[in-house]
């Protein structure tokens, strides 16, 4: 394969910053569906935290605080996900459909007016004269903040649900919520608890999209990439490692495919466009040859609980 | 019988809403995207606004955004027909279809398909504009402003009109600078922002230093304002909040007296049906402001081009030029034909890289 004028730092510090939306999708929605719950609404919740950090940043000019209020934006949509399944017990495939849809007509109601505005800019964490180390500088200390956030909440993630009671108890529920039930949990509570923070996580990477990769705001900003966290998930078996795993080569494909092109590479387009989603079906079908629950889904995902069945 | 009785007083309705509207002629106006993408579907949401300006309480227009190419569009396009609508813009290139298969049920409603070929009955005309002469211009200014002699574009998808817009670029950027060369990526999306970004990172990674774009939204502009030296071009509408640099310059897609003229005509009676294909001389396709951030010679020079392509006395696509494999396309002084320019599927001589199929 011909790399071409590539610098292969450089290509790997931009498939980090590529990639951060995804991971922080991917992981939030990986608690989520740990608990037991199936939430398809993520592209919605994404470009809910998009549009919610987007005016937060503009309306205060602190790039911080529009995280927060990414983060924010995506939790509310997330509750009323959490109302209608865990209260109402509504089927969880449907309302998760129709919040995406939801969030996307809203989040361009609320944007009507932030079209064509430029939000602060989110400064690179100042690593002195580390960033100026040749080759590791570039990959390694030349970010901001949220890159390495995304990373430390994946390594968070995997200690608690693998290490910390709270894993054990979320995995419990996620698992067989009539056991858990039968020991005293509060099911829908500890529900409740992960899908807000699902929702939480992707308006944070949908504030990522709209305040550090493009800068701006315009409808369907996020252009399908709640729906490509979902597919890591699976493609991740639900183990938080693998998340980051899946979203580097997601990631890294779409920019190395970018990259090839610039650089005149001769290989066509469209065989690395279709290479991400090639390896997930490859990974498909080699986790679910193996015996028994080889692809780990949680037993009781999609499934709804009441406490008097 | 109750079905009966929806469709008589559906019927009753639709004829009293039409004979109140009698006196006002009603415009309608479908498009493929939000009026917020400041790009493509705001231009032709701000052509409607200068029909109601310029007819004032004569018209009245509607408009449906968001609609899909496909099934949809002609339903939404029935639902317009029976609403009263006498005139029917439809602005995407995918509606193609749809707008011939409604125009064919409704001979008294005239129907304008942006960008499209076909007219199968009396009552469908068709409009485009040539863009690539724009692209003439802007590359002109990419060709004199690189430091680096590598321009980069941002293709959408792999059909003529993008594929004109390449070769006028390069064949323009080349005159005033013969050590240019230019790298095409493909992002086969009209409209994703965090692609379009991405596509234009990788283009100044490469060393790229001035970034053509053929894709609807500020991104790329958004990207290339994070590196000091790099400029680009608004596309469609003027993005003017990048101004005066990145953005140095914009081609701007003016649909405005086109809609002013053909309501008009269906006002006054002169209305025919016709296929409309303007440019900078039909005030069709606007340069945007050209700012301080380029050499006021070379801003000259733009402006000399743009006015020779608009009075006639200069065609973007003038030989002698070569295709890409070394074969002559055009002789000396010989012009390109719209028929050989409506099909364009090859690149000019000196572009690297093929056309993926």
């Amino acid at each position: 394969m011909d790399f071409g004028s590539i610098n292969p730092f450089v290509l790997v510090a931009s498939l980090m910053v590529a990639s951060v939306p995804i991971i922080l999708a991917a992981i939030g929605e990986l608690v989520v569906e740990k608990a037991g719950v199936l939430n398809l609404g993520v592209e919605g919740m994404m470009i809910m935290g998009a549009i919610c950090g987007f005016v937060t940043a503009v309306e205060t000019s602190n790039p911080y605080l529009g995280f927060v209020g990414g983060a924010a934006g995506g939790a509310a949509l997330s509750l009323i996900f959490a109302f209608l399944t865990q209260s109402l017990l509504a089927n969880q495939v449907a309302t998760g459909l129709a919040l995406t849809l939801f969030g996307l007509g809203l989040s361009s109601l609320i944007g009507q007016s932030y079209v064509g505005i430029k939000p602060p800019l989110t400064p690179e964490v100042p690593f002195g004269p580390l960033a100026d180390i040749p080759g590791l500088g570039v990959v390694l200390f030349q970010h901001d903040w949220v890159v390495y956030f995304s990373i430390l909440l994946i390594a968070a993630v995997a200690w608690v649900l693998k290490k910390a009671r709270l894993g054990l108890i979320l995995r419990a529920v996620g698992e067989n919520h009539e056991a858990a039930h039968a020991l005293g949990y509060k099911v829908q509570r500890i529900r409740l608890l992960a899908i807000l923070f699902g929702g939480a996580m992707a308006g944070m990477g949908g504030a990522y999209i709209s305040l550090v990769r493009v800068p701006q705001w315009t409808d369907g900003i996020t252009a399908g990439a709640g729906w490509i966290a979902l597919a890591i998930v699976v493609f991740a078996s639900w183990k938080p490692w693998r998340v980051l795993v899946g979203a580097y080569l997601f990631g890294g494909i779409t920019v190395l495919q970018l990259n090839l092109q610039a650089a005149g590479s001769s290989i066509p387009v469209e065989y690395l466009s279709m290479s991400p989603y090639l390896i997930t079906i490859v990974v498909l079908v080699i986790m679910s040859s193996g015996k028994g629950r080889a692809l780990n889904a949680p037993a009781a995902l999609g499934q709804n609980f009441h406490a008097s069945r | 019988m109750l079905r009966k009785t929806l469709l008589a007083t559906a019927a009753v309705l639709a004829f009293a809403s039409a004979a109140a509207a009698q006196d006002k002629l009603k415009a309608c106006f479908v498009y493929v995207g939000p009026i917020g993408d400041g790009g493509w579907t705001f231009q032709h949401d701000q052509g409607r606004l200068d029909v109601e300006k310029a007819f004032g309480d004569k018209v009245e227009t509607a408009y449906q955004e968001n609609v899909p190419e496909g099934a949809d569009a002609e339903r939404v396009l029935t639902q317009m027909a029976l609403s009263g609508c006498k005139i029917i813009f439809t602005t995407s290139f995918g509606y193609m279809d749809a707008t011939n298969a409604v125009a064919a049920k409704f001979p008294d409603i005239m129907f304008e398909h942006a960008t499209g070929y076909k007219r199968d009955s009396a009552n469908v005309s068709t409009y485009n504009a040539r863009f690539y002469e724009g692209r003439a211009v802007t590359g002109t200014i990419a060709g004199r402003m690189t430091k680096s002699n590598k321009i980069g574009y941002i293709g959408s998808f792999p059909i003529p009109e993008v594929i004109q817009g390449i070769n006028a670029s390069f064949i323009h950027a080349k005159k005033v600078n013969p050590d240019v060369t230019m790298s095409v990526v493909w992002a086969y999306t009209w409209f994703d922002p965090a692609k379009e970004a991405d596509a234009a990172k990788a283009l100044i990674e490469q060393g790229v230093d001035v970034i053509l774009q053929h894709t609807d939204s500020t991104a790329p502009l958004a990207e290339a304002a994070k590196t000091p030296g790099v400029i680009g071009f608004g596309q469609a509408s003027d993005m003017a909040e990048y101004k005066p640099s990145p953005r140095v310059s914009a081609i701007i897609d003016n649909w405005g007296p086109y809609y002013v003229e053909r309501v008009g005509a269906l006002l006054d009676g002169t209305y025919a049906q016709k296929d409309t294909w303007a440019g900078i001389g039909g005030g069709e396709v606007l340069i945007g402001e050209i700012t301080d951030a380029v050499p006021a010679e070379v801003k000259a020079e733009a402006e000399a081009l743009a006015t020779s392509i608009g009075d006639g006395s200069y065609h973007p696509f003038t030989g002698p030029l070569n295709k890409q494999d070394g074969s002559v396309w055009l002789a000396d002084g010989e012009v390109a034909d719209d028929g050989t320019l409506a099909g364009l599927n090859f690149y000019v001589e000196g572009i690297e890289g093929e056309i993926p199929q």
